[in-house]
This record gives C-alpha cells, structure tokens and sequence, in this order.
C-alpha cells in the first residue's frame, strides 16, 4: 500500500499517509461492523425469542444502535469511589486496542491486508489473546466483588482455552506449510473442495474445535462467564456506564470478526467463492476481483457471526466448572490428536487416497447444507388429525376436542 | 532522521519510561501495567527490527500468557503486604549499584562490537530458524511444504540445538509438575 502513496508523497510520508489511511480503513470496518452486529444480535434474538426485536428506529429499526450510541454518549461517566481511577479508564481501551489490532494482519483479499506479516496467524493469535488483560484490569480496577469474580473468571477461561485454539490454528497450517495468511488464503483459490476444510478429517474436526474455542475466548454465551448476569450482575463491566462500557463491547465484537475472519482463511478457503475455477482477480480484472474478494470475505466472517449469535440465544450458559472441564478434558486432548493426526496424514496416507477423501467430505459437507436448507422449506411433520395430538403426545387425552379444532379450523 | 530512527525513540522513550514505572509504582496491579506497556514496548522493537516471530511470540508468551497469571495471582493475594509495596533505602542501593553496573557493562559491550554490514535479507523467518534449530545449514531446501526433503539428505553441522531445547523443555515441564504438586490439595492422612 505505500507504493500507492508514492507518487503522491516522498519517501517517509507515504508510509506514514498508507498507515493512517489503512488503519482508518480498518476502524471504519470495524464501527460499521458492530453497528450492524448489534442490530443483528437483537432482531435474532428476538426471532429466537418468538419477538420482533427492534422496530421503531429506522427501517426495521436498523438505526437502533445509533439510538443506543447516543445513549451511551450522553450518559453519565462515572467511577466507584472505591475504584483504582487510572486502571479503571484505561482498561477498556487495552480491551479494544488489542481486538483492533488483530485486524492489521488479516488480509480482506488477494494482497489486501494493512501489513503482510510472514507470521500473520500467530501475530493474530498473539494480539488476540492479550484482550483478556482489559477486562481483568476492568474487573480488578472497579472495587466491586462482582467485577472481581467476572475478571477471575476471564482470566481464568481464556487462558485455558488459548491453548486449544492455537493448536488447532496449527492444524490447517500444518497442511499450508505457511503461517503467513494471506498464502494460505491463496493455497486454496478455485473451487471449494480446495478448502483446508475438506484436506482431511482432521482439519474438518479442527474448524469445529476452532470455532468453539474461538467462541469461548471472545467470551461470548453459552461461555459468557465473565458477565453471567444471574451470577455476577453484569460481571467484569458492573460498573462501566456510558461511551467506557461501549468500548468493551466493541472490543468483543470487532474480536468476534477477527477470530470468524481467521477462520474463514484458515479453513473456509479466505476471499475465494469456491465456485470460480482461479483467483476472482484473474478472472474479472482489479476492481471487479477485489471487490468480490472483499464482499466474499466480509460475507464469511458474518456468516460465522451469525452462528455465534445463534449458539448464544440457542444454548444455556455453563457453569465456570463445566467450562473449565470441557477445555481441558475435552478440547485439550483432542486439539492434540488432531495435530498429530494432522501431521500423520499428510506424511504418510497416499496422494489417491487423500483425494477421494477431499472429495467425499466436501460433497458430503455441501449435501448435508443443501439437506437442511431443503428441509426448512418442507411441511412440518408435527400434524395430527383434529381432536388428538401430534408425535410423541399421540394418544394422550387432550381438552381440545373435535370440535373445538373444528371450530377454530 | 530516518523514520526508523523516529520510531525507534518514539517505542524505546514509552518503554523505558514505562519500565521506570515498574520500579516506582507501589501498587503490584499497576506494577504489572507498566510491565505490560514495556514488554510491548520490546515487542515494538523486533518488529520494527522485522523480526516478526519473536515479537508475536512476545506478545504471546508474555503478554497474553505470564502477565495475564501475574495480574490473576496478585488479584488472588492482593491483600495485606502485597498490596503497597515500599522499597527500603538499602534495597534502592543494591539495586541501583546492580542497575547501573549492568547498564555500564551492556554500554561497553555494545560500543566494543561493531554495527553489522547491513543486509538485503532481513533476519531470517521462522523456517530457517526451526531448521537450524534441526542442524540443517540450508536455509532454503528445496523440499515440498511438509517438510520432507526431496534429493540426497540436506548437510547438518555437527551441533544440533534440538537436543538442548528438549532438555530445557523437559525441564520446564517438569517445574509444572512440581508446581502442580506443591500446590495440590493436602489430603489429610488418617489416624
């Protein structure tokens, strides 16, 4: 990006003028990101909920979340008396800076990123994981006991689960041979059964375990312990009101993006469609291929936010004990299985075979979508003939006789 | 100046800095704040330096890892003692004796050698690196990416550095099984 600016600007300034421009970039994708996402959390949790959600603002109460920002401005910002002042102010920034600073490494297309890194996946994963330090300080700097046990319990978890996660980052790039992202996003260019995803059963394995830990390090429900309202109040950030408390929830969404953006490089084929047969820029020249690049990737990391929103309004939260345990009894060894077998695959299983693996769990991946796309289109099978009930209940005595169905039919 | 050279004093400004407020703060939490802004002040440095991997694994090993214990144990223990620190005179003297006789020695050493020539190729990823770590002397092998060498077998020097990471590995897993043992719950024995 500092070529762009060269014409424009001598030697230092260009660099300068491509970092400012790319880091505003960023910012902005960020914001807009999670104006949307908070929209998109409350219309789903309210579908989930049998609700509409937001209506009023705007059209289908899109702008709901610049009513909230205004809120938040004008609220009082204030401190418990009790509270370690200089900690409490700048905790909420360490959580933000750190999720922000995830996104300078990933690339949004074929050479779009703010700075190619060779150690890109680790430099994510490394930025990522020092977000847990903002709402430790939060909970430790607020002089309140729930804003204590909330950060403990942070620390706690993402500590834990940091380790499942990064052993299964080094799943795919034990296939890629690369920790740089964006070569690993253009190993897989071309159809979809070139993705990490579908190299083995490990790496299929890999981008669930991934994803959960993933989840469980953005602190997001059912692994929401730091913020368990029925436990803690509202847990490591009880005592944030105002523009603070906002950036902590910037910070969770923007990390929400970044660790959903890594795993679309790092399993789900990066920027690619997996329905064009080469790299979109090739095929539609530099303005259409990155656009696509760009739409297509964006369009990814939403697709895997919205299953995080729908996981945390589907499933009940955990208790810390049964969070604990998962990750280490569980996610622990498997992650290690998974890097061994990883590792054991592409040493030693025939190039032919590998093949007919690839192809068989791709097609079956893409078989078993189209299944449960169809099947939401069909008929629901919970019918009864009036006056009786549907299923499992078939036979069981019911106060709504014929008639009344009748009558109400 | 040259904007490395900028950069440089900006980060090695805010990291001495904040490692000065290490030493002054007496709060252990805000001590492992100012810790937290030097150890990315260091990490700062190797990527400006362009070694990217040691300072993602500075950021990740310390920062995200250590530091997040550190702040986990005082919030834990930070009651009586812990809490405000103060430094008596006689520590300041030894520490400062030490300080200054350190800072002297690294001063001497680093005027003694002499700047490297420099380079087009910057230091060396992490492949290079993991394979010396192995012996290979060749930084570049011709191999596929897993890692299996096609053709003869590359040239090895005679001293590998795997068996002593091993050994140190080996031994940091075994502080953790002591760790774990000092720490465990005492079972009561029965009369």
């Amino acid at each position: 990006m500092p070529d762009l600016w060269s014409d424009l600007l001598p030697y230092p300034w260009n660099v300068a003028a491509a970092g400012v421009v790319a880091a505003a970039l960023l910012f902005g994708f960020v914001g807009v990101s999670t104006f949307f996402a908070i929209w998109a959390e409350r219309k789903v949790s309210g579908r989930i909920q049998d609700r509409l959600g937001p209506t009023r603002v705007g059209p289908f109460g899109l702008l709901q979340s610049l009513a909230d920002g205004i809120k938040l401005v004008s609220k009082e910002d204030h401190a418990p008396t009790a509270a370690d002042r200089f900690l409490f102010k700048l905790a909420p920034y360490l959580a933000f800076c750190a999720s922000f600073v995830g996104f300078l490494a990933l690339p949004f297309g074929h050479g779009l990123v703010a700075k190619e890194l060779n150690v890109a996946a680790f430099f994510v994963l490394a930025v990522l994981s020092s977000e847990v330090f903002g709402v430790v300080l939060a909970g430790y700097a607020s002089a309140s006991k729930w804003s204590l046990f909330g950060g403990v319990r942070e620390a706690a978890q993402v500590v834990s689960y940091e380790v499942p996660r990064a052993l299964c980052v080094v799943v795919p790039v034990c296939v890629a041979g690369t920790l740089n992202l964006n070569t690993i996003g253009t190993q897989q260019a071309g159809w979809f059964w070139n993705w990490n995803l579908f190299h083995d059963p490990f790496t299929f394995v890999a981008f669930f375990v991934f994803y959960i830990c993933a989840t469980a390090s953005c602190k997001r429900a059912p692994f929401d312990l730091a913020e368990a309202e029925s436990e803690l109040v509202a847990g490591f950030h009880t005592e944030y009101s105002g523009i603070r408390w906002s950036y902590f929830f910037l910070a969770e969404y923007g990390s929400m993006f970044a660790v959903s953006g890594l795993a679309a490089l790092l399993f789900l084929g990066g920027w690619h469609t997996g329905f064009l047969p080469a790299e979109a820029t090739a095929l539609l020249g530099f303005w259409g291929g990155n656009l696509l690049n760009v739409a297509v990737f964006v369009g990814k990391c939403w697709a895997l936010v919205l299953v995080m929103m729908w996981m945390r309004w589907s499933l009940p939260r955990l208790r810390i004990d049964q969070v604990m345990m998962v990750c280490l009894h569980y996610f622990l060894p498997i992650s290690c299985v998974l890097l061994v077998g990883v590792c054991l695959w592409v040493l030693l299983v025939p190039a032919g075979a590998a093949e007919v693996v690839r192809y068989g769990l791709a097609f079956g991946s893409v078989g078993f979508v189209l299944l449960m796309f169809a099947s939401a289109f069909r008929a629901p099978p919970m019918s009864a003939p009036p006056g009786r009930l549907p299923g499992a209940w078939d036979g069981r005595p019911t106060p709504l006789g014929a008639d009344a169905s009748a009558k109400r039919g | 100046m040259s904007l490395p050279v900028v950069l440089f004093a900006l980060v090695a400004t805010v990291t001495a800095v904040s490692a000065l407020g290490v030493v002054l703060a007496r709060n252990v939490v805000r001590m492992a704040v100012w810790l937290l802004f030097t150890l990315v002040g260091v990490a700062l440095l190797y990527f400006l330096l362009g070694a990217e991997f040691v300072g993602a694994a500075q950021l990740l090993v310390y920062v995200g890892g250590t530091l997040v214990l550190v702040v986990f144990g005082v919030m834990l223990t930070a009651q009586g003692p812990l809490r405000e620190l103060r430094t008596r005179p006689a520590d300041w003297a030894v520490a400062g004796v030490l300080g200054v006789a350190l800072f002297g020695l690294l001063v001497t050493v680093s005027f003694r050698i002499a700047a490297p020539p420099p380079t087009d190729n910057p230091l060396p990823g992490p492949g290079p690196l993991g394979l010396s770590f192995l012996g290979v002397t060749e930084a570049n092998p011709t191999g596929p990416v897993t890692g299996v060498p096609d053709g003869p077998p590359t040239p090895r020097t005679p001293v590998a550095y795997l068996l002593p990471f091993e050994v140190v590995s080996v031994h940091l897993l075994v502080v953790l099984v002591g760790a774990a043992y000092l720490a465990r719950a005492k079972r009561r024995v029965r009369a």
